[in-house]
């Protein structure tokens, strides 16, 4: 499918985002980066920039870049060099961030997803790892600004794209695919509002076939809903500015998540020469490949290969293979569940349906459901051998969800939910549901079908819901003749 | 030398006679602290130290001295040293010669000093030096000494009027003053080496990576490493011995080569040593009075049986305009974090961020700082940094190179310190290139990370001290501070004091 022109013009989105890695000390330093600890209280000399501190590596942030660059396919550097970044800002305490320029850790690879019913793949430049920032924070003091040197050192993986997205909503399906891979291989939590995960969209406007326009690139992308927001915002402000004869200036632009729109922070003119240098305090990164197995050994299956196999394996539709492979948690429920009651597709309804529901409800996440899997597997079986009803399980999930209850069977038992199997009993109430019943009888003899419906209700009701309906109407039908 | 524990001369006992005293208890560690702390007082006006504290020093001692009774063995226990005012102490404050940091106090020792302490020695203070290691000559020293109200420049012992070299030149001039028995240094583009060969006393910088940076004030990472400065090869190796040694956790750049005893070798045979002279080394421009002296010891070697050797080094001259591309890149870099924001100096008043950065700055650094960080903004500007940064890097790895082809034909180069002895001060007055110029023996050694001491080589124009330089490949300390050893044992320049100490 070629890809949708906006007023004519074609969009191309190309992202970088950073995201936090989950090592429990800072890429080049043993203090902590847990989050939200009181400003400055988590920087030791070396995040101060103390005189005479130097940068030693965190294995666990390479093993992080590792475990990516596996994850996407990328090529990973078994020798890479950090370097230099230099500017001046009083939340950068050394006066330039350690990162890598021209050799990063991991190079190429590709993201796939589905966008819609088609399947979508950006292809990576690279991922390298750097130190964040610390904060300012510039409204909490009246005429000053405070510096919070916490997050100054905090591991981050920057992974860039080619300009390979043509859409806001490819955008953030590939943002979404990404987040999920990263948290899926454990290394990053994800968390976008504490900004584990941020990304900025480089976003430019073109005629179809022709070179690339100019791209302003978008900061403070915070929530997929944003995103989506603010790029669809700067596709329109772009056409509008070529429409109406000027010309798009390179720069950086702040999208305010209040107004919807992005507005810019600085062009390119004012842009700082980084003055990248190989940092002489670092010696270059050296990764033996056999770490590189390692780590491979240990890799989770990945999400795509992961439905793909729910796909082949159970038989499951393409929708719910996806749906499932969300999260580890979620796909890891769905497996046991489905394995332990060997009915997976019923297993996946549950797990997208009654289960997904309520985590909604309670706004809580997969880790925190309160039915297990061998408890659902065994609600599934009481379904399957006919025991209760459908719509008696949902009474029994009710009970097994709210604590009320937490063996199937006893909860079958002391809500008395058991189905009727018994034909003899069964045929019984048909008759006496037939024998009451006359005009709706001579109704659906003359042909009208809702006159059956009616017949099956009453023998429901006089069952107390126990009957299984499908047996029900199978008699009534024999009966009738 | 047999041990009078009179005080008068205690000054004149070797570190590792003064360590042997301490141990057989003729000697207390409070006694030889009171007695050099006495020896810094009465000499103050050489200006060699930045900063005292009579009473933290007193309560090392003391402290070496319950060790002592206790029965230790550590090597330097009760030994007084002194630190370049570059390496970060807790005791004492840290100002690295610079406004920029007067006053400032680190929460941790370096490593260096650590590792110093560890092996019993006490503090008597730190000592003055160029500002950020930046310099040939103490000139440029920002901070008011010990007993002065104003920056002044360090002197040299043998004549008063004249530089003690730098940048390391008040560790310098306090050893060759008898003010201390020993000293650390740091040496970037020759900063143990030439300050030790003006003031005639003997000092080492070790192979890049054999002591840990943590905790030295950086000025050129890729250059910097600290060594000891002492009047004999003997003492050098004792300590540099308590001073290397791998630093994992703390800088990455410290080699993963445990810590050796360098004085092992102290005694072998020059039986067939090769010694390479460098033609580069003794072209125009060299001293006569220097020439002089560096032929003199060089015969002394022949008589030891050490065979000299004529070698190349192509480069020499090219390792002035890379050393002063390279150095000053990564400095202008490494004193980015002196802005005002978190630590040192800030200006008074100021209107807004960028007039805090630049007020802040221009009031901090001094002159061959700022110099310095311009020409390292400029050589790592887009546009220009392949031309000279990239190009510089490429001519340091050839230079190391050279090096490696001379060794295949000799086992130690040999050549001056400096092509001149300790200028006057004020003579090179504001001409940097002057200064910069001196450094065209010591930095080709520099840039190839290789360890180099000086030796006293006796004395040339003017009656100055001279100093050999040997260099020698990675990893050969032991080498070369024997060889500087058997020199010593078959000269006396390194026991001559300047008059008046």
């Amino acid at each position: 499918m070629s890809a949708p022109l906006i007023h004519g013009y074609e969009v191309v989105i190309g992202f970088e985002t950073h995201t936090q890695l989950a090592t429990r000390s800072k890429i080049f330093s043993r203090a902590s980066t847990a989050f939200g600890a009181e400003p400055n209280t988590q920087a030791c000399a070396v995040d101060l920039a103390l005189p005479g501190t130097l940068p030693v590596m965190n294995r666990e942030a390479v093993q992080c870049a590792i475990k990516l660059g596996l994850a996407l396919g990328s090529h990973i550097a078994l020798e890479s060099i950090f370097a230099r970044k230099n500017y001046f800002y009083p939340d950068l305490p050394k006066g330039y961030q350690i990162s890598q320029f021209e050799t990063p850790v991991v190079q190429g690879g590709e993201v796939s997803f589905l966008l819609g019913e088609e399947q979508k793949t950006v292809r990576l430049v690279r991922a390298h790892l750097e130190e964040d920032a610390g904060k300012s924070l510039h409204e909490d003091f009246i005429g000053q600004s405070g510096i919070d040197l916490n997050r100054a050192g905090t591991p981050l993986l920057e992974i860039v794209t080619e300009p390979d997205m043509r859409s806001s909503a490819e955008a953030v399906a590939y943002a979404r695919e990404l987040h999920k891979i990263v948290t899926w291989i454990g290394i990053c939590d994800g968390n976008m509002q504490e900004g584990s995960f941020r990304c900025d969209a480089n976003v430019s406007v073109r005629k179809p076939g022709a070179p690339l326009g100019t791209r302003r690139e978008i900061k403070n992308l915070n929530s997929f809903r944003n995103m989506q927001i603010a790029i669809d915002y700067e596709i329109r402000w772009q056409i509008e500015e070529i429409e109406d004869g000027r010309s798009i200036q390179q720069a950086t632009v702040l999208f305010d998540p209040d107004t919807g729109e992005t507005r810019a922070m600085r062009t390119k003119e004012d842009a700082a020469d980084y003055r990248y240098f190989p940092d002489p305090d670092l010696p270059p990164l050296v990764i033996s490949a056999d770490w590189v197995e390692r780590v491979k050994a240990e890799m989770p299956e990945l999400p795509r290969a992961m439905a793909a196999r729910f796909v082949a394996d159970y038989g499951l539709p393409e929708y719910d293979a996806t749906t499932l492979t969300q999260s580890q948690t979620m796909a890891a429920y769905f497996e046991d569940t489905a394995r332990a009651c060997g009915q997976a597709k019923l297993a996946s309804n549950w797990v997208m349906g009654e289960i997904s529901r309520r985590l909604n409800t309670e706004e809580i996440g997969m880790e925190a459901v309160k039915v297990s899997s061998a408890q659902l597997a065994a609600l599934i079986g009481r379904i399957t051998d006919n025991t209760i009803s459908n719509n008696a399980a949902k009474q029994v999930f009710e009970a097994l969800w709210s604590g009320e209850g937490s063996d199937v069977d006893a909860v079958i038992d002391a809500k008395g939910l058991k189905q009727m199997n018994d034909s003899g009993a069964l045929e019984k109430i048909i008759d006496e549901v037939i024998a009451a019943n006359p005009a709706n009888v001579e109704q659906y003899k003359a042909g009208k079908d809702k006159a059956f419906n009616a017949l099956v209700g009453q023998a429901m009701k006089a069952s107390k819901g126990k009957a299984n309906p499908g047996q029900v109407n199978e008699l009534l039908k024999a009966k009738l003749g | 030398m047999s041990i009078s524990t009179a005080p008068s001369e205690l000054h004149e006992l070797s570190v590792s006679a003064l360590a042997q005293a301490l141990h057989e208890r003729k000697l207390s560690a409070l006694e030889a602290t009171e007695h050099f702390l006495a020896r810094m007082r009465q000499h103050q006006d050489l200006a060699a130290f930045l900063a005292v504290d009579e009473d933290a020093s007193r309560a090392q001692a003391r402290r070496a001295d319950a060790r002592l009774a206790g029965g230790s063995t550590a090597p330097l226990e009760g030994v007084p040293l002194a630190h370049k005012d570059i390496f970060v102490t807790r005791d004492f404050p840290t100002t690295a010669g610079s406004r920029m940091l007067a006053g400032y106090r680190s929460p941790f020792d370096a490593t260096v000093v650590h590792k110093l302490a560890e092996a019993g020695a006490v503090t008597l203070g730190k000592l003055n030096c160029d500002e950020f290691a930046m310099g040939s000559a103490n000139e440029n020293s920002a901070v008011p000494p010990v007993g002065f109200d104003a920056p002044r420049p360090v002197q040299n012992p043998w004549d008063r009027a004249r530089v003690p070299g730098g940048s390391s030149g008040g560790s310098a001039a306090a050893v060759a003053a008898r003010l201390v028995p020993g000293a650390t240094g740091t040496d970037t583009g020759g900063s143990i080496r030439q300050p030790a060969g003006f003031c005639g006393i003997t000092g080492i910088k070790p192979t890049y990576g054999r002591a840990s940076r943590y905790g030295m004030v950086a000025f050129a990472s890729s250059l910097d490493q600290a060594g000891p400065l002492a009047r004999t090869a003997e003492d050098c190796a004792l300590l540099l011995s308590a001073m290397c040694g791998p630093d994992p956790d703390r800088d990455s750049t410290a080699l993963d080569r445990p810590a050796e005893d360098f004085g092992r070798q102290l005694g072998a045979s020059l039986d067939g040593l090769r010694i390479g002279l460098p033609r580069e080394f003794f072209a125009d421009g060299l001293a006569p009075g220097v020439r002089a002296a560096i032929d003199g010891t060089l015969k002394e070697y022949e008589k030891l049986g050490a065979r000299l050797v004529p070698i190349s080094l192509p480069r020499t001259e090219l390792a002035i305009p890379v050393y002063y591309i390279i150095a000053p890149a990564e400095a202008s870099s490494n004193l980015s974090r002196f802005d005002g924001v978190k630590f040192g100096h800030r200006a008074k008043d100021y209107t807004d961020l960028m007039d805090m950065y630049k007020k802040t700055r221009a009031e901090g650094f001094g002159d061959e700082v700022k110099r310095r960080i311009m020409i390292g903004t400029y050589v790592l500007s887009h546009g220009y940094y392949d031309a000279y940064y990239l190009q510089a890097q490429k001519i340091r790895r050839m230079i190391a190179d050279d090096f490696q082809q001379a060794f295949q034909e000799c086992d130690l180069i040999a050549g001056p310190v400096a092509p001149s002895v300790a200028w006057k001060i004020g003579e090179h007055g504001n001409d940097p290139l002057a200064d910069y110029l001196a450094d065209i023996f010591t930095l080709p050694g520099s840039l190839a990370g290789l360890p180099g001491m000086s030796v006293p080589a006796g004395f040339g124009e003017h009656g100055m001290p001279v100093g050999l330089q040997l260099i020698g490949n990675y990893f050969q300390e032991a080498r070369l501070l024997n060889a500087a050893h058997r020199l010593q044992q078959a000269t006396d320049f390194h026991l001559r004091s300047p008059a008046g100490f």
